[in-house]
């Protein structure tokens, strides 16, 4: 069946090639932020070349995270913005779990929970560099207190677990709705992935095809 | 080398920064505590503990900038383990310009924040006797001891990126000698020896300042840490902020103590969950397969049927 399965494109090379970058940056950001979080996971720093390695190179990740994200942001909040369709999916949210979205309105490119991953990461990145930058002490120690660097310091840590937890679910979502993986490693979904999880964004799609206009990211 | 203290010295360790085991809060107090006493009422301001302290630990502060006042150098830096600090108070109750003078450093707080927010196992050490002391080698120079400190005491040196303070001069008393300074002090302003010791030197001095009119003359030991291993007596104890702002009761930010706290455990605790209810979704609901049919229905809309 593989060789006639049509596939509709998801992701130019360059959308993905950004959210690699991305993803790379965030999964070493939480290796190392984690070493330094909590005792028992100080071992992850040996990944960095060492404790003082791990502390040096951590913020400078972290100023590649925010290029790279900037890039999706720009690429992608346009198809984030709310959509009628939003309401009904958070309403039918327990329908979504029990892998019943027929029962749901046609979702566009991405449905609300998406767009909360989205929005989600948005903030807390603002959150973790505005605060990283107030705790990063090799270069700016002495434009804040001791009392805002203590308050910088916790809500760092409590944003990196909820970044965590959108990241968990980011990619539980991605592993659990199979055939979702292709999108981000050769580009495209098959038609039926669309059908069943983005009707209306494969309609448009289509429609898109059909009257010669380029495909969007 | 004689043992001039009367302090044994046993340097045996009782904590270690982000390791299991240990004790946990302010160290207890044993017959084995030592504790440096600082006399404010008989400071000169002659700043020879502060070339003591250079001396011995082989250390070179720059020289800086006069802006104006006595401290120098302004602030405590990676050389500078203690600094005199000199404030000029014009008490309102007697009209008098007292120069008052505090040798600011390390406290050795029985709890301390450092060794509490360092994340670098065993960067930070607390001995039995009360010292706490920074390990340079396992030292990753993240800056948490200075957030985690009551007193804003460490400094991270721009050599080595590895923090420092006061050691209570851990490698003389490690060989029953006296941290430097105290040796160095002209007129007995600084003393060590048992914290119990101290503690009866201080109550004498204390005495004696009362019936010299400071009524409210007392022995700084803040609570609020468990305790210190560097005292002060004060003319002023009711008035600790007097002395360059000698906070009035330090103890463990509330925020540190949630970050260091709460935060770590729960942190984890909530990662930990969220992967666990992904796992139990996906054996409960199996994946979310794409059917034949979808595919099918697919196709129709991709070939413009649909």
């Amino acid at each position: 069946m593989s060789g006639t399965t049509p596939t509709v494109r998801r992701y130019t090379p360059a959308a993905r090639a950004n959210h690699w970058l991305t993803a790379i940056s965030l999964v070493l950001l939480a290796l190392s932020g984690l070493s330094l979080f909590h005792p028992s996971l100080f071992f992850l720093t040996g990944l960095f070349g060492g404790g003082a390695w791990t502390r040096a190179i951590h913020p400078w990740i972290g100023v590649v995270l925010v290029f790279s994200f900037a890039g999706l942001f720009v690429r992608f909040f346009r198809l984030n913005l709310p959509a009628n369709e939003d309401a009904a999916w958070i309403k039918g949210l327990p329908e979504v779990l029990k892998g019943h979205e027929e029962n749901l309105p046609e979702q566009g490119k991405y449905n609300a929970g998406q767009k909360g991953v989205f929005w989600g990461m948005t903030i807390l990145i603002l959150v973790l560099v505005s605060s990283g930058l107030v705790i990063w002490d090799q270069y700016f120690s002495q434009y804040t207190s001791i009392g805002q660097k203590r308050v910088a310091m916790l809500t760092h840590s409590i944003a990196a677990i909820c970044a965590m937890l959108i990241w968990i679910v980011h990619v539980y979502a991605a592993i659990w709705v199979r055939g979702t993986f292709s999108g981000m490693t050769r580009g495209s979904v098959t038609a039926g992935w669309a059908w069943r999880h983005h009707r209306k964004w494969l309609r448009e799609e289509v429609q898109k095809e059909q009257g010669g206009a380029t495909p969007g990211e | 080398m004689a043992n001039t203290t009367g302090v044994a010295p046993t340097m045996e360790l009782v904590r270690q920064s982000a390791t299991k085991g240990g004790i946990s809060g302010p160290l207890p107090p044993s017959a084995n505590d030592v504790a440096k006493l600082i006399d404010v009422s008989k400071c000169i301001g002659c700043k020879a503990c502060q070339s003591a302290c250079l001396e011995w630990n082989d250390l070179v502060e720059p020289v800086g900038f006069n802006t104006g006042v006595y401290d120098n150098p302004h602030d405590l830096t990676e050389n500078t383990l203690t600094l005199m600090r000199f404030t000029e108070w014009d008490n309102p109750a007697t009209g008098d310009l007292e120069w008052l003078i505090r040798k600011d450093g390390c406290m050795h707080c029985a709890d301390p924040g450092c060794l509490k927010a360092c994340p670098a196992p065993g960067a930070i050490v607390q001995y039995q006797n009360g010292i706490v002391d920074f390990v340079h080698e396992k030292c990753i120079g993240c800056g948490y001891c200075i957030k985690g400190c009551p007193f804003n005491i460490p400094r991270i040196s721009k050599a080595d990126s590895t923090a420092y303070k006061c050691t209570l001069c851990s490698d003389r008393v490690s060989v029953g000698q006296g941290p430097a300074c105290a040796k160095a002090c002209p007129t007995k302003a600084i003393s060590f020896g048992t914290k119990a010791d101290m503690k009866t030197l201080a109550e004498s001095r204390i005495k004696d300042l009362k019936s010299r009119g400071f009524a409210e003359a007392g022995l700084y030991d803040p609570p609020g840490v468990g305790g210190t291993h560097v005292m002060y007596v004060l003319h002023h104890n009711d008035q600790p902020q007097l002395y360059a702002g000698l906070p009035n009761n330090p103890k463990i930010s509330a925020i540190v103590e949630a970050w260091k706290g709460v935060t770590k455990y729960a942190g984890l605790g909530v990662l930990g969950l969220a992967a666990l209810a992904g796992f139990v979704h996906h054996t409960v609901m199996g994946a979310d397969r794409v059917t034949r049919t979808d595919e099918e229905n697919g196709k129709r809309v991709k070939d413009g049927v649909a």
